[in-house]
Formats: structure tokens, sequence, C-alpha cells
């Protein structure tokens, strides 16, 4: 019973945090899985930080010093994935098209993530006419194409030219603007089933001001699906800005690198036998999006205890479990005389000897 | 009952040996169940009581295969069929045996009867499936056999309501339903996990009434989980005793209420509240206080109180509270009974402000709650304590218990953040009978008795004048709850406090309560002190309540029963 004055260990705090408590979390195959989407999602983030230094050219480099590269070489040599109908090479395009999808992303999510989570927050708060309106606004804008919406605001942002800060804010704000009622959505349900239980009325009851209610009480227990949500509508603001520039609506080659326009270049060269202006770009969008699908997969899996996978027990292991009470007195123990009654739940780490 | 001695009944229709069930958890593996051994005869009900997480309910349902897939068990439950023919363990049975033993061999009847019911079918459809999925059997055959087995369970009118759907049964009706259901293929054994712990004590009474039926009419045995021990002394032959995950004492209903043997078995008992314990405290308290004391005002008078929730379009408002009057003086204890329902939680919540008031006069500390504006009532709120029902979900999962219990004098500028009241809530913590360093943990890092602690702690922190506690213990085990109760009549002395005291158990307000209101349908019944409602009440439903409340001693329910039987007949 001694157990009880020291307090039970807390995993430390850099196990707490979110993706890396999961993955402490995760056994077998959901393991895997999420290993490979970080792994994946890492390279990534790491080549867009590092394009400049780790791709061989610029992105709108057309001569090194031996001279012009020329079009459609094929892959070997001084090119190693090639260059493009343009004459640039496919290997660094690839690597600095991840700094702007890298870009585009955290934009995108961030401008959605907040204006979505603060109108989540006080529609399902306040709930009332606010309420009703701000959910038929959300509906109405699920029924616009993402697409059309982007060019639309590539439009409104840059007259049609396409610039790096153009094209990139007319993908974050279409994708913002269709992201937004996502969050909304979910803030808002957290927030109506966390406005009910009892510790919020509990605070209600002792006078605590709303926005202290708020702020203290709702919030920080609704925004427990947010990184899945987040790592979802990642890959999505990819394929936006890649569809964009597919269509024409992109980056202009000498503003930025841009994965879709340079699948759209591609397009011709597929038919004769040029491959790897097309193949690079696809397999980087491809790459990417898996990646971060798969991390959000995996933490969605395993924030449900229902589909967790857990490791395998003997058929006569573990420690039982304690009821609330214990031999030693209950009606018999007084002040101080606690140690005999109700010694604490068991911490879940004191389970884990036999495993 | 000399049906029951028959030859036949010497049969074994289960036999537990060496049970151990492990479940593979977040944090490893947990053992539930270890080495329980028991055996059900034929006709015999057992039941199996402990505490949460003795490993009742894991037992019953290894006796249907009902584990999930993260549990690993070992050991033998061999199931005897009715006719004695067939034995099976059921741990070992492939999926496809194990379909054709549950049903006919044995079954099942659950806590909720409203969740156990599919909504989109009616009743006779589901007891039909039970029927048709065991050997093929005509539409009208079957129908006609669910209509008899309503019939015999107690549902008026069978024929009529074979075709109702469950929300247009009561929760008890519901209750017989499920159990009709179990009882349809006629199986050797029911196992009834917590069968009357959602239901009223008065609807309880009529299940109960039911389940014996079942064991001397059907000849069924039954296997009864529960927690409440006056359950078990209305209902059991014989009783096994769990206590982490083990059988600690088991013997003959009789023998375990008048002897027990083992020392959890008698502090299990000692803790179960019954009525007639708070008469003599009760006087004291009266007689200790100042003559002057009832010409004081009152802290809380309710009178002609009504409060209505809104309907539908359309529809009228429902009436929670219905012409209610009452009053609490300074430093009383008025305890509020009543079933689910009855409106009870619904006037503490009025009086803590959640609810607005519908019509008639509440005032609360001098104010008026009839017209409320919270602005004007937030000074007051420092008077006001409130003890949820759940300790579980009443705090922040995100906060350290010693922030939570210095949030209302953070609230109410007594200290300017958590840190600097942590003085006072170490104070807090001690007067509720908690470590200090308690107050580092977070909620789920505590038992139900100890949130329940840390929770008057913060009800306290303010010292209010007055105490609203709506259901404090109905969540907590019998042991914690006489704890939690003798706490919470220790605080009250010492602190001086009005309060409220919100149960549906007669037993637990008559611990504490001052004086006694019975609710019914959101009216109030009766009132009055401990001694006048529980010792002679006047109206019948009080009568019938108290008749209701099963008492932890098997001889003495015996009698009650019958007191229950003529009152029913009466009214």
């Amino acid at each position: 019973m001694t157990r009880i004055d020291s307090p039970p260990r807390r995993p430390s705090r850099l196990a707490s945090l979110p993706i890396i408590h999961q993955l402490h979390q995760s056994v077998g195959l959901q393991r895997g899985m999420l290993v490979a989407g970080l792994v994946i999602t890492a390279l990534f983030v790491l080549t867009a930080i590092l394009a400049p230094v780790v791709a061989p050219y610029g992105y709108s480099q057309l001569r090194g010093p031996d001279g012009v590269f020329g079009a459609q070489q094929p892959p070997g040599g001084a090119h190693l994935f090639g260059t493009t109908v343009g004459g640039y090479d496919v290997l660094s395009r690839v690597l600095w098209g991840a700094q702007t999808a890298l870009f585009v992303i955290v934009v995108a999510v961030l401008l959605s993530i907040f204006a979505g989570v603060f109108l989540g927050l006080v529609s399902g708060y306040f709930g009332g006419w606010l309420d009703r309106v701000l959910v038929v606004v959300c509906d109405a804008v699920y029924a616009f194409p993402s697409l059309l919406l982007a060019i639309v605001m590539s439009i409104v942002i840059s007259g049609g030219k396409s610039n790096l800060i153009g094209g990139v804010m007319a993908a974050a704000i279409s994708i913002t603007v269709v992201f937004i009622p996502q969050y909304f959505r979910v803030i808002r349900a957290e927030t109506v089933r966390i406005k009910s239980e009892a510790y919020v009325e509990s605070a209600r009851v002792l006078g605590s001001g709303n926005i202290r209610i708020m702020v203290r009480h709702v919030l920080r227990n609704a925004t427990r699906t947010l990184p899945l949500i987040f790592t979802l509508n990642s890959s999505e603001a990819i394929l936006t800005l890649a569809g964009l520039g597919f269509l024409g609506f992109g980056i202009e080659p000498t503003a930025a690198s841009e994965w879709g326009y340079d699948l759209n270049k591609a397009i011709s060269d597929v038919s004769s036998g040029i491959w790897w202006t097309s193949l690079f770009p696809g397999l980087a969008i491809v790459l990417v999006v898996m990646g971060i699908t798969l991390v959000g997969e995996s933490l969605n899996d395993l924030a449900d205890p229902r589909l967790r996978g857990r490791r395998a027990v003997g058929a006569n292991s573990g420690l039982v479990a304690e009821t609330s009470v214990v031999p030693g007195g209950t009606l018999t123990a007084g002040p101080g005389g606690l140690d005999g009654l109700e010694s604490g739940t068991i911490h879940p780490n004191d389970g884990e000897a036999t495993s | 009952m000399s049906s029951r001695h028959t030859d036949r009944s010497e049969q074994t229709v289960l036999r537990i040996d060496d049970l151990g069930v492990s479940f593979s958890t977040d944090a490893g593996a947990v053992r539930a169940v270890d080495g329980v051994s028991l055996s059900v005869r034929r006709g015999e009900v057992l039941a199996i009581v402990g505490e949460s997480g003795s490993g009742k309910t894991v037992t019953a349902k290894t006796i249907l295969g009902l584990l999930p897939e993260t549990a690993v068990s070992e050991g033998a439950v061999i199931l005897t069929s009715r006719d004695g023919a067939d034995e099976n363990n059921v741990i070992a049975l492939s999926r496809q045996r194990l379909r054709q033993v549950r049903g006919t061999d044995v079954s099942m009847v659950f806590q909720e009867p409203s969740t156990a019911l599919n909504p989109v079918y009616t009743v006779g459809w589901q007891i039909m499936e039970g029927i048709r999925a065991h050997g093929a059997v005509s539409r009208a055959d079957a129908r006609k056999k669910a209509i008899e087995i309503l019939g015999r369970v107690g549902i008026p009118d069978p024929e009529v309501r074979v075709n109702y759907y469950p929300h247009q049964f009561s929760g008890g009706q519901k209750q017989r339903v499920v159990i009709a259901m179990a009882l349809v293929l006629e199986p050797g054994l029911i196992v009834a996990d917590e069968p009357t712990t959602a239901l009223d004590v008065t609807v309880q009474a009529e299940i109960l009434d039911l389940l014996r039926r079942c064991r001397d009419e059907f000849g069924t045995a039954i296997v009864l989980i529960t927690h409440n021990m006056g359950v078990v002394a209305d209902l059991a032959d014989r009783v096994a005793v769990m206590y982490q995950g083990k059988v600690v004492e088991e013997a003959d209903a009789r023998t375990l209420f008048t002897s027990p043997q083992d020392p959890y078995t008698q502090r299990l008992l000692a803790a179960v509240p019954y009525v007639g314990q708070g008469v003599v405290r009760a006087a004291a308290r009266a007689e200790a206080r100042a003559p002057e004391w009832a010409a004081q005002a009152p802290v809380v008078v309710a009178d002609n109180l009504r409060i209505q929730y809104p309907g539908r379009l359309g529809r009228p408002g429902f009436v929670a509270v219905d012409g209610v009057s009452f009053s609490i003086r300074p430093g009383e204890v008025l305890g509020l009974v009543g079933e689910s329902g009855s409106g009870k939680t619904t006037i503490g919540r009025a009086i803590a402000g959640l609810t607005r008031v519908t019509d008639g006069s509440l005032s609360v500390l001098g104010h008026e709650m009839n017209g409320f504006k919270e602005r004007r009532f937030k000074h007051l709120r420092s008077d006001i304590g409130f003890v949820f029902q759940d300790p579980a979900s009443s705090f922040n999962p995100l906060l350290t218990i010693a922030d939570c219990v210095a949030e209302p004098l953070v609230v109410h500028g007594r200290a300017a953040n958590p840190r600097a009241a942590r003085a006072r809530v170490d104070e807090l913590l001690e007067a509720v009978q908690l470590p200090r360093a308690y107050g580092d943990r977070f909620p789920h890092e505590l038992s139900g008795g100890q949130r329940q602690r840390a929770s008057l702690a913060r009800a306290l922190a303010l010292e209010p004048a007055l105490l609203i506690a709506d259901e404090p213990t109905s969540a907590l085990d019998v042991s914690v709850q006489a704890r939690v109760l003798e706490l919470f009549a220790e605080l009250q002395r010492e602190f001086g406090f009005a309060a409220l005291f919100i149960s549906h158990d007669l037993a637990v307000v008559d611990i504490l309560a001052d004086r006694i209101a019975v609710l019914y349908h959101g009216r109030l019944v009766e009132e009055g002190t401990g001694a006048e409602v529980l010792g002679s009440p006047r109206d019948p439903y009080t009568q019938r309540l108290l008749a209701s409340l099963p008492v932890p001693d098997p001889a003495a329910q015996e009698l009650r029963r019958e007191e229950l039987r003529r009152l029913r007949a009466a009214g």
C-alpha cells in the first residue's frame, strides 16, 4: 500500500505528443502503416526544406555550364530523370515541386483550421440563430466544387496570371473555403456534446464566464480529432493544387515548380514514348498523398479503441484489476487511514509487467 | 417450492471449473477472472455479487461465449442441455455449435432493456426471430408461440401487443419482453446481468417477481449478476461473492446474510444502507438546534413551482415539475426522493439556475428564480455548491484535480490563478480525506469514490450556504457509497451548509436527511421528517415505494414481499 504516496508514473512529455503517442500505442500492421506513412511524409517535408541543396539545378534553369540542357533528353548522364519538353531538368522540377506543395498545405490548413475551429466553437456553444445560419452556409459551401472555386480565386487574386504567390494563394484559399466547413462541423459536434457534459455544467454553476468555459473547458477537449482531419485534408490540398496546375491554372515554370503543370505539359509526350516527363511528377503526387493519407488513416484507426490492434496476451497472464474496495476497512478507515481504502485505480503502466 | 426438490433438481445445469479470463488492453494484459469454480443446479437461482471490476459480468458472458476478441479464457464451462442428454464446454465450442447452444440451452437477459431490443422491428418479430433461428418453424406457429410467451411474462393483451414496437412499451414491460425472448425456447439456464439496475424500484420488484416465476413455473435455473444486496436477498437461493476476479465466499442465501464468513462479505453487507438508519441521527440534530432556528429565513423557498420543458412544434411541452412547494432552512438537509422522471433533478437544476422556472415562485438565497437573469444571479453563485451524479464526467479530463478544485476560487476572484489557490486546495482535499498529493493527479487516475470526494471539495471550496447534491452516490459501489455518505454527513456538521440531497434510494436519503420529500410524476406527494415519511407513510405511492425497496435479509424480504403484494392488491 506504499504505492499510494508516490504519484503514479506518467509517460514523459515527449511520449504524450500526438503522433509519438500513437506510435507507441500501435502494433503489427497498424504500426507498419503508420511508420510507412510517417517516413514518406518526413521525406517529403525534408525534400521541401532542402530542395535548394539537393536539387542539381534550379526549377527554371534551362542551361548548365555545358550549355543548353536540350528538350526531352532521356534519363541518364547529367540528367538523372531526363529533361522535359521545355528543356527543364525533371529531377530538379520534382524536388522543387515538393516545396510548392508543402507551402500550399501549410497556408491552406492553417487558414481553415483557425477559422473553422473558431466558428465551430462559437456556433456549437451559443447555438440559436447564429448556429443555424452557419450550418446552412457550411452546407451550401459543400455543394461547391473546390476546383471551380480555385479557378475563380486564381482569376481574382492574380488576374489569371500565374506567379508563385498567386498560384499558391488561389489553391490555398479555395481549399480553405472548402475545408472550413469540415473543421466547423467536427468542432461544432464536439462542442455540442461537451457542452452538456457535467464538467461544463459544473463550471456554469460556479459562475464561470462564457469565454472562460469555452477556452478552458470546451476547446481543449474538442480538438482531439484535429490531427486526423489535418492529415486527410493535407493530401486533398495537394490533389487540388495538382489539379489546378493540370488544368492550366497553375504556376508558370519560371515562378515555381509545380507537379500538376509538369504533368499537363507531358501529355503529348506520353503517346510518343517519352515516359520520364510524366512518370516522375506523377509518382511524386501519388507518394506524398499516399504517405499523408497513411498517417491519417492510422491515426483514425488508433483513435478508435474498437479498431485499435493490441498485443495478444497469454492465457493466464495479467494482474487482477483492483476494484474500488480494498481489504482493510470500509467504514473503519478514518482521516489519514485512507491507505486501506480505495487505493487508487491501477495506473495503466502497472499492468505491463507481464506483457 | 416442492417441485424443485425432485431428483431432477439435483442435476447440474452449469459447471464452471477453474475459469480464468485475461484481456489484452492498451496497458498490457489485465486478468478479469482468476480461478473461478461454480455450479448451478436445475431450477436454482445463483446470484453472483460483487462490486464493479470484480469479474462478475465477465464470468456471465463466458457462459454464453460472448467474450470479445481481446479476451483469452482457460478452464472449462460445462453446460448441460435441458433434457440432460448433451454436455458442452462453451469455451471449446465452434462458432456454429455455440450458436445452436445459445437460446436453447442458455440465454441472457440484459441490463438495459431499451438497448437490448431493436427499435425498428416489432417485439413479436424479435421473439419469432429466436424461434425460427433454431429449427424450421412456420411463421404462424412461431407467432402463436410468441403470443403465448408474452402472455406468460405478464404483458396484457399479447395478441395485440405482439405487433407493437419497443418504444410503445414502458421500461418494465420492455424488460418483460426481453425475458420472454430469453424464455421462449425454454432454455435450462438464463443468465441475467443486472436485470433490474436500469429500472425504478417499484418496477424492479415486479421484474424480480417475474424472474421468480421463471424459476418456479418454467423450472429454469438463473445466474443472477448484481451488485444490489437487496435483489440478492429477494431472489437468490445461493450466493457467490466475487472480489478481484475470485470467488471469496459461496453459501446459500440465508446463511450468507445471517453469518457471512469472509471479511470482505462482512464489510460489503455492513456497508449496505437500510431504511431506519438515520432516524436517531436526525432526531439528535433536531434537538441540538436552537429554538429560534425555525424562525430563520429559509435558504430556498419553492411556492407552487412549475417547470415545463418546451415541446416540439405544435405539441404541448412536458411538465417536469407541477405545483411543488417546499422550503429548506439554513443548515438543514432536505432529501428529495423519486423515481426517474419524477422531476427531482429538474428541481435541483432549477435551484442552481441551470433550468428555467416556468411558473410559480422559487426563491434561492432571497433571489427570485422566475425570470432568471444570469448577470443578476452571478454574485450568489459563490453561495451555491453542486455535486453531480457521475464523478467520471464532472471533471475536465485535461485539468489536474488541484486545478479543478481551484476553479471556483479563481472564478470568484479569491485567488489569482490555480497555483495561488493551492494552499486552500490542499486544505479542502484534506477536509474530504484525500491526500494532498492527489491534487497533482488527473481525474482518470482516481477511483470513482475519490473523484466524488474531490467533487465535494470543489463544491465546498467557497464555503457555500447551500449545497445541491444530485444523486452523488448512485454511480458508486456500495462500500464506497457508505464512506462518501459518512463524509457528507461529517462535512455538513462541520460547515453547516443547507443541502438538497437528491436520490432515488430511500435508504440513502434516510441516512442524511432531516426531512424527506417524495416526488411522483412531478408532484410532491409527501413531506416530513424521516421518521414520519419512512415510519408511517400516508401516501399510497410512498407506501408502495417503501415496500418495493428490497432489504438485504432474505427472511425479512419474504415478509416485505407479502406486504407489497397486499399493497398492490389494495391499490
